[in-house]
């Protein structure tokens, strides 16, 4: 099949001027993480300021470098910067070296960016934790990481940066270690990305055994060589991986337990920008998908049902962390659709990417902000009428809503509806799923407002909620803007920044164009029908959550992921180690101690040659002295 | 001939301990650690000087009726060894500082044990620079002398007897060992000139069978002191029942002479027969890989838990060996390095925990991380190290094994990868098991006030080098793989094998 | 004379200590029944010596017969003492060391 679409073939340009620099983005976040931690104590009083300038500085290189590359012609925008050598063996010539792209210098800013408001909104948030400078530590450590992971110009430097963000993601989310379920979640997140990894592992030396380089570049070039087999190979592992990193399904089940880590951690790490690291490696690795239709179809339907059981999970959850979550992943769904689709889908998937990131961000902090005010609770069956309480969190928070319902204007609008357009062109069934997952995304979080902002009060006993200091605020603000013009703002120009780096069609797409085309009505409609319902059936919320039918029983049990991993996994592999350590002790070490108890034992019976009568001695003697005459003679006889 | 400076090498710990045991009991283990510090320097000269291109082999005739010469020599390998085992083993002797009976009346103290790691550093020093094949035998054996009494003499209840099953195990080892070096004596005499020179023993044409049975036997003799499955149960015990001190040491540099035995003698002596013998031996290497992992995640005892886990560890180093690319065969002797100090810090740590609480179970413990945050973090990072987090150095070696053998065969390097994830199950479900959580009552008893009882001055110097060393070799290991890349080049040509041509064509 | 005489002569003596170290339980018995057999090597010795003549048969029996001067030297103290404390001179009596 030839695709009509152009692909994208990285030809890197040397770095020069400003672009040398791209590696002080990664080095500051990270020596001030390194700092603040061997440190200690002594930097409490001032570690978390200088954990926030850290992000905002690579904010602003990047920012710099982003209008350089605005300035540059379209041939120039691909930047290699080399750091040095990493690893030089053989035939491998792994170099620590970045790539500045179209690509990457979007998610820079978007990490940066976000990153550091969320280090600011974090610096009222943990105010009154003790450990708050460890705290923004991590987050430092986090931002590098997730830096090295879009700026690395191969895939074993984003592995860096890949398993960087996982250890940043396991610390955080244990933050409060004393809490066993944070703990547990932390490992659970840990150990279920590693499952992911074995993907990334697997394409990786897959890649340096065909061509013994994992540059991207060098991939990108080269992978028209890999016999179809291998390429859908390839392409597998690279979808377990993201499934690992962005939850999606199968590997889905850590997200919703990641939710036991502090509030700015869930904006940040598990809606904006670390989830999302699997839908930029699909993004990537086009090259790759490219060569593979069957590939690309998982990818698809990957994604396809992510976005349907997040959706579902987002309805019935009654804690609005959970819920977040839940959309989390099926957003993240619409990603991984886009990406799978193939060029045609990759600019929109990582348009919706970056207006999610806005937009989620700003609902996650709100929650945050909403928890701060009500003690920690989390369950939204105890609020209610928030509103008017804090107006500034419900005015922000209701930018993002409408953002991700896809609110005519709004960011969410314009990102949504090319994926929704652009998975009916590929295919009507998987067209028809993304329609009904808007229908179910306005829904759920139609509810999530009602609940939370609308109707009455059920607060707690003594709960008295507050607005937020400004420093939590203010962030706030940002973020809503941003949910508001990203849309409006990158509608016309992201696809003619983005095409030339990651493939696809040249195509100037108007803002208007939602109203102009069937699918826009027809999505605009199914929203509205999930708003109706949702605002019908929530008009009063009962204190307890009722049974529920069959449906919302299973999204509270996260359609049953924890069961089937379980059940497919850890209860057969606990008890196959359980075998295991006794057939350990029992049989390989039992051999061993049977060995040494059998000698004792012989030992034991021989021993009773010594009666002790002179005699027998004597007897013994002389039959072995007649022994060795009789061979002596024998001997001679023969 | 040049001034022997190797021979000097491994002599200082040697006389140096001696000295130490002639001090007075209150200035032993100040004199301990200064020798290990000197030789640590010394090494250092010698592996600047060996990196310069000098020439520091050395041979002096032995005992002429067998070959046998007094021969040293030193190429990347060795080096790489010579240099784990020094940089282990002053941190080793800083974390112990306070091991044995404080009334030691009876011998057993700290300046004892300050010797006898001594002993075992110079012994297992020659076993790395030997180029004889008798020498190394006879140092080969020597080394279970020292580690008899470390663990016999230090330790918990049940150390004598886990001392003898290592001295058991270390014997049997040795005795086939013997059998390997008479037959290769017995080859070369007939031939005609009787040698017992690693460079004459190479090469040396034998027949078919003849090179499989020693080959056998040589081979055997290196997994019971890797040690590989079936032959590990001995490792446990010895963790279990020795100090964590004296563990890292075991794990750390002398199971390693096992590893390096591979390479050097089965690897270049029976060429062919390495070759017949590879599947067999890497899908051993796989299952001890695999068991040693999942033991590891069963295991309810800390020190028990990190012998398992090196169980593991080692099943990867062989797979790097027998894997016979120039990646994979690099990898695993980095790998070596590596894995020192990566378990060296997870006994070391859990060697200050054990201390503090008294007990080795896992259940024992709970929330230590709200007392003692540095101590929790040194054991994290530890046991990062171990699940080979990229960025530390033991992730560049896991990946060079796992990618050098996938490019051999598929099927090994594929399945090696789930290695990552048990990795991660194991070291996680201990950290979360001992470190998180609510704090348990018997843990606060045992560490008091937040902080008040968290790592020393002493104990921090004692493992943040190791982790510096963790760190620095993440990100910059080219030192140390252009240390090791020529003699494993070296080793490939001698096996006769060569690295796969890149399949650009899809070879599935 | 034949000399083969002497070897069957020193072949029934060795005979007779063999049976009575066997038979006697009086440990001083059994212990001159010893020497009876250590006696009768020194004669076979001798008369090998005569046989093939040369003395290398007689220097033997002259080791051996230092050897049994040293051993009834040992060996009646052993006995005298286990006879004081015990009462009794049967070697069935002294059997404390087995297993």
């Amino acid at each position: 099949m030839v695709n009509p679409l152009q692909t994208a073939i990285l030809e890197p340009v040397a770095a020069s001027g400003l672009f040398q620099m791209a590696w002080l983005m990664i080095a500051i976040p990270l020596v001030s993480a390194a700092f603040l931690l061997l440190v200690g104590k002594a930097s409490n009083a001032w570690g978390h300021l200088l954990a926030t300038l850290a992000p905002i500085a690579s904010f602003g290189i990047g920012l710099a470098l982003f209008f350089q590359l605005l300035g540059a012609s379209v041939a120039e925008r691909t930047v290699e910067v080399p750091v040095y050598e990493w690893i030089g063996v053989g035939p491998w010539d792994v170099q620590i070296a970045l790539l500045v792209d179209q690509l990457s210098i979007l998610f820079v800013l978007l990490i940066t960016g976000v990153g550091s408001l969320i280090h600011i909104y974090s610096i009222g948030y943990m105010e009154h934790d003790e450990r708050r400078r460890r705290f923004f530590a991590y987050l430092n450590l986090f931002i590098a990481a997730m830096l090295v992971l879009v700026l690395a110009n191969s895939y074993l430097v984003l592995f860096i940066g890949w398993e960087g963000v996982g250890l940043a993601s396991y610390l955080l989310i244990g933050f409060w270690q004393h809490r066993p379920a944070a703990a547990a979640a932390a490992k659970k997140a840990f150990v279920m990305n590693r499952v992911g990894d074995i993907g990334m592992a697997l394409a990786m030396i897959t890649m340096f055994a065909h061509f013994g380089s994992v540059e991207f570049a060098e991939v990108g070039k080269n992978a028209a060589q890999f016999s179809p087999l291998t390429a859908t190979l390839v392409g597998l592992f690279l979808l377990l991986a993201a499934c690992g990193k962005s939850a999606q399904v199968p590997l889905q089940a850590w997200l919703l337990d990641a939710m036991e880590g502090p509030t700015p951690v869930s904006a940040l790490i598990h809606a904006a920008t670390m989830v999302t690291a699997g839908v930029y490696l699909i993004v990537r690795s086009g090259p790759i998908f490219d060569q593979t239709p069957v590939a690309s179809t998982a990818v698809v339907v990957v994604g396809t049902v992510t976005l349907l059981v997040g959706a579902w999970i987002g309805t019935s959850k009654d804690d609005i962390k959970k819920v977040l979550a839940g959309s989390t992943m099926s957003q993240i769904g619409y990603m991984i659709l886009a990406a799978g689709i193939g060029p045609a889908g990759y600019v929109f998937a990582i348009f919706h990417l970056l207006t999610h990131g806005f937009f989620k961000a700003n609902m996650f902090l709100g929650a945050g902000s909403i928890m701060h005010g009500m003690d920690d609770d989390v369950n939204m069956r105890n609020f209610g009428a928030l509103g008017r309480a804090m107006r500034w969190t419900f005015l922000t928070f209701a930018m993002g809503y409408l953002a991700i319902i896809g609110f005519p204007f709004f960011a969410g609008f314009y990102s949504k509806d090319h994926i929704i357009v652009a998975a009916f062109e590929h295919n009507m069934i998987v067209g028809i799923c993304a329609l009904i997952g808007a229908g179910i995304t306005a829904y759920y979080m139609t509810r999530l407002m009602v609940m939370t902002f609308f109707g009455r009060k059920r607060w707690e006993h003594g709960v008295h909620p507050h607005e937020s200091p400004g420093v939590m605020v203010f962030p706030l603000v940002v973020l809503a803007i941003l949910s508001v013009v990203a849309g409006v703002a990158m509608n016309s120009w992201i696809n003619g920044w983005l095409v030339p780096a990651v493939g696809g069609e040249e195509h100037t797409y108007g803002l208007l164009d939602g109203f102009t085309e069937p699918i826009g009505w027809l999505t605009m409609g199914v929203v509205a029908i999930g708003v109706v319902i949702a605002v019908s059936v929530f008009k009063s919320v009962p204190k307890e959550a009722p049974r529920g039918n069959f449906l919302e029983r299973a999204a509270r049990r996260d359609v049953y992921g924890d069961d089937i991993n379980n059940a497919v996994v850890v209860n057969p592999l606990m008890a196959f180690i359980g075998l295991l350590t006794g057939f350990d002790r029992g049989k390989v070490d039992g051999a061993v101690e049977g060995i040494g108890a059998s000698t004792s034992g012989l030992g034991q019976v021989l021993r009773r040659l010594q009666s002790g009568y002179v005699r027998s001695y004597g007897l013994t003697m002389v039959a072995g002295a007649v022994l060795v005459g009789a061979v002596l003679i024998l001997g001679q006889l023969a | 001939m040049s001034f022997p400076l190797l021979t000097l090498l491994g002599a200082v710990p040697l006389v140096g301990a001696l000295v130490v045991m002639f001090t007075p009991r209150a200035t032993g283990r100040v004199t301990g650690l200064f020798i290990s510090l000197l030789t640590t320097a010394l090494a250092l000269v010698v592996v600047g000087l060996a990196a310069g291109g000098r020439d520091l082999s050395e041979q002096f005739t032995w005992i002429p009726a067998f070959g046998a010469h007094w021969a040293m020599n030193a190429d990347g390998i060795s080096l790489t060894m010579v240099l784990l085992t020094v940089l282990l083993t002053p941190f080793v002797l800083i974390a112990s500082w306070n091991v044995g009976h404080a009334d030691a009346e009876d011998g057993w103290g700290p300046r004892a044990f300050s010797a006898l790691v001594l002993v075992m550093e110079s012994f297992a020093l020659f076993c790395f620079m030997a180029t004889d094949v008798l020498v190394f035998y006879i140092f080969f054996e020597a080394t279970l002398i020292p580690m008899y009494f470390l663990i016999g003499g230090f330790g918990e209840a049940g150390r004598r007897r886990a001392a003898i099953k290592f001295l058991l195990f270390g014997l049997g080892g040795g005795l086939i060992l013997l059998a390997g070096v008479v037959g290769v004596y017995a080859i070369s005499a007939g031939n005609g000139q009787p040698t017992m020179l690693l460079a004459d023993l190479a090469g040396m044409p034998m027949g078919t069978g003849t090179e499989r049975v020693l080959f056998v036997l040589f081979f055997i003799a290196f997994a019971l002191k890797a040690p590989m499955v079936p032959f590990h149960t001995w490792l446990p015990d010895a963790a279990e029942s020795g100090t964590p001190g004296t563990s890292a040491l075991l794990v750390g540099v002398l199971d390693k002479i096992g590893t390096f035995g591979m390479i050097r003698f089965c690897l270049e002596l029976f060429p062919g027969a390495s070759q017949w013998a590879a599947p067999v031996v890497l899908i051993l290497a796989l299952i001890s890989m695999i068991y040693g992992a999942l033991a590891a995640i069963g295991e309810t005892d800390i020190l028990r838990l990190i012998a398992f886990t090196s169980v593991s560890h080692f099943g990867f180093i062989v797979i790097g060996i027998f894997s016979f690319t120039t990646i994979s065969m690099t990898g695993a002797t980095f790998y070596m390095f590596n894995h020192a100090f990566s378990t060296g810090v997870l006994f070391l740590a859990a060697h200050f925990l054990i201390q503090r609480r008294g007990s080795q179970k896992i259940a024992d413990y709970g929330g230590v991380q709200k007392l003692a945050p540095v101590l929790a973090g040194v054991f994290l990072l530890g046991g990062l190290s171990s699940l080979a987090l990229p960025g530390m150095s033991s992730f560049v070696s896991e990946f060079m094994v796992i990618a050098g053998s996938f490019s051999q065969n598929i099927w090994i390097g594929g399945i090696s990868t789930l290695g990552m994830v048990l990795a991660a199950t194991y070291i996680l479900l201990m950290y979360q098991r001992t470190m998180t959580g609510p704090v348990t009552e018997d843990v606060e008893e045992a560490f008091g006030e937040e902080r008040s009882n968290d790592l020393t001055g002493r104990e921090r110097w004692a493992v943040a080098p190791l982790l510096l060393i963790i760190f620095v070799f993440g990100f910059f290991p080219k030192p140390m793989l252009d240390l090791i890349e020529p003699a494993v080049t070296t080793t490939m040509s001698q096996v006769g094998v060569s690295d796969p041509s890149l399949t650009m064509e899809g070879s599935n | 004379m034949n000399p083969e005489n002497y070897l069957v002569l020193a072949a029934i003596l060795f005979a007779i200590g063999t049976v009575g170290f066997m038979v006697r339980r009086n440990a001083l018995i059994a212990f001159m029944s010893v020497e009876l057999m250590l006696n009768a090597t020194n004669l076979a010795l001798v008369t090998f010596s005569r046989i093939n003549g040369n003395i290398d048969g007689q220097i033997a029996s002259f080791f051996v017969m230092i050897v049994a001067a040293a051993e009834i030297v040992v060996g009646l103290a052993i006995i005298v003492s286990i006879f004081r404390t015990r009462r009794s001179a049967s070697v069935d009596d002294a059997n404390l060391l087995k297993f």
